[in-house]
C-alpha cells in the first residue's frame, strides 16, 4: 500500500523517517503503527497510520522491501509493541535480548517496573551469556560463518542462546 | 628427678609466658608492619578499570584528566583490561542486559578487587525504576564505595577513592577473605532473592507507582 506514496509521480515520499507505533489508554481506541514519510524533492511530510485491533493479531506489512531503513525500525515496534511485520526479513528483538521473556513493555498493560520479581529480573540477566549475543539469522555471520573458529561454529549450532519465549 | 621438676617449674612459671608473649608481639608488629607496607602501595597503585555507561562517565572522565586528575592518587594508568586492573568503577546506570557483562570483568579481575559504585543508578537504580534497569549494581557484584551524586561531581568521586583508600589501609594481610573470589551461587545469584526483592524495592517519589498494571 505504501508503494503508491512512494512510487507516484507527484508524490515521490522516498524517505522514510520513522516507522513507531502508539496504544492509547482508552482501550477502545485501536494501536496505531505510524509512518513518518518524506519526500526528499518536494521537501513534504506524511504521516500514515495504520490501525490495528490490540486484541486481535498484531500483524502488518512489512515495508523493507521499500525502504530498506525501516528493518530496525519495524524491529524496534515488534520489540517494544509486539507488531508482526509480514515479510520482514529478520523480525526479532533489538533492544531487549532475544530470550526476553516478560512481553513487549510499551505496551499499556506492561507494568512499568516488569512483570517478574527484581530477584527474578536479575536471576534471567545474569544466566544470560553475553557472547552469545549475535545468532545465525544474521546475515553478516551467516556469510562467514565457514571462516569461524571450530567451537564459536559449535556453540552457534547448540543454539546458546537459551530458549527463546515463543519458540514453542 | 630434680631435673625434670626443674623444667616443670621452668615451663609452668610466668617467665615462659612472658617470652611466648613478646615472640607473638613480634610477630603481629612483623605482620602489620608487612600489611601497613603491603596496604601502602595497594592503596597508592590503584589502576582503575571504568566501566561508564552514562553521565557519570562523563564526570569519571573529568576525574581523570588534568584539572582534578586522579593519577595525584596513583591511579595513574586506567586500565582497560580487567586482569590487570583493582578496582571496578562502575559509572553510570546499569540495564539487566549490562548485568552479565559487568558481572564477567569483576569476575576476571584478579582478587583483591575493590568496587565503586558512582552515581545514583548504579548505586540504587536512580531515577530508572523501571523494567529494564538494575536496581543497583550490588545486587551484582558486592560493592565497597558507594558515591551518591546525580552525577557526582570529580571531587565526589576523588572523596570515594579516598574512602577507598582508607578501607585499605584498614585490610589485614591475615584476613582469608582478601584472597577469595565470591563466586555466584548455585541459583545463579549473588545474594538470597529477598534480600534482591528488598533492596530493589522503590523509594521516593516512585512508591506510588505500583507493579501491576
Amino acid at each position: 500500500m505504501l508503494s503508491w506514496p512512494r512510487d507516484t509521480p507527484g508524490q515521490q515520499y522516498d524517505y522514510l523517517v520513522d516507522v513507531t507505533a502508539v496504544e492509547y489508554r482508552d482501550r477502545e481506541r485501536p494501536l496505531e503503527v505510524a509512518y513518518q514519510l518524506r519526500s526528499l524533492e518536494r521537501r513534504v511530510d506524511l504521516r500514515v497510520k495504520v490501525e490495528l485491533d490490540p486484541r486481535g493479531d498484531l500483524t502488518v506489512d512489512s515495508v523493507v522491501p521499500l525502504w530498506r531503513g525501516a528493518n530496525w525500525l519495524e524491529r524496534e515496534v515488534y520489540d517494544m509493541f509486539g507488531v508482526t511485520f509480514r515479510g520482514h526479513p529478520d523480525l526479532r528483538r533489538i533492544l531487549m535480548w532475544e530470550t526476553y521473556a516478560e512481553g513487549y513493555p510499551l505496551r499499556k498493560d506492561f507494568p512499568l517496573r516488569g512483570r517478574f520479581s527484581r530477584a527474578e529480573q536479575v536471576r534471567q540477566a545474569l544466566t544470560a551469556n553475553p557472547e552469545a549475543h549475535y545468532s545465525m539469522e544474521e546475515l553478516s555471520i551467516a556469510d562467514g560463518f565457514a571462516e569461524l573458529p571450530e567451537d564459536m561454529k559449535e556453540r552457534l549450532r547448540r543454539g546458546e542462546r537459551g530458549k527463546l519465549p515463543h519458540s514453542e | 628427678m630434680k631435673r625434670v621438676l626443674e623444667t616443670k617449674e621452668v615451663s609452668g612459671s610466668p617467665n615462659w609466658l612472658t617470652t611466648r608473649f613478646e615472640e607473638l608481639i613480634k610477630w603481629v608488629l612483623q605482620v602489620t608492619r608487612v600489611d601497613k607496607a603491603v596496604n601502602w602501595s595497594r592503596a597508592n597503585s590503584l589502576w582503575p578499570m571504568p566501566f561508564g555507561t552514562a553521565c557519570c562517565a562523563i564526570e569519571f572522565m573529568a576525574t581523570a584528566a588534568s584539572r582534578f586528575d586522579f593519577a595525584r592518587f596513583g591511579m595513574e594508568r586506567q586500565a582497560f583490561s580487567p586482569r590487570q586492573a583493582d578496582v571496578l568503577i562502575c559509572a553510570g546506570r546499569l540495564p539487566f542486559k549490562l548485568a552479565p557483562v559487568i558481572r564477567r570483568i569483576y569476575d576476571q579481575m584478579p582478587q583483591p578487587k575493590w568496587v565503586i559504585s558512582m552515581g545514583a543508578c548504579a548505586s540504587t537504580g536512580g531515577i530508572f525504576d523501571n523494567y529494564a534497569m538494575v536496581q543497583g549494581i550490588d545486587t551484582i557484584v558486592p560493592v565497597d564505595v558507594y558515591v551518591p551524586g546525580c552525577p557526582p561531581r570529580p571531587e565526589g568521586l576523588l572523596y570515594g577513592v579516598l574512602l577507598l583508600h582508607k578501607k585499605i589501609k584498614g585490610e589485614s594481610l591475615l584476613d582469608p577473605a582478601l584472597r577469595q573470589e565470591q563466586p555466584l551461587d548455585e541459583r545463579g545469584l549473588r545474594l538470597p532473592p529477598e534480600t534482591i526483592d528488598e533492596i530493589s524495592e522503590p523509594f521516593g517519589n516512585s512508591v506510588h507507582q505500583f507493579r501491576s498494571a
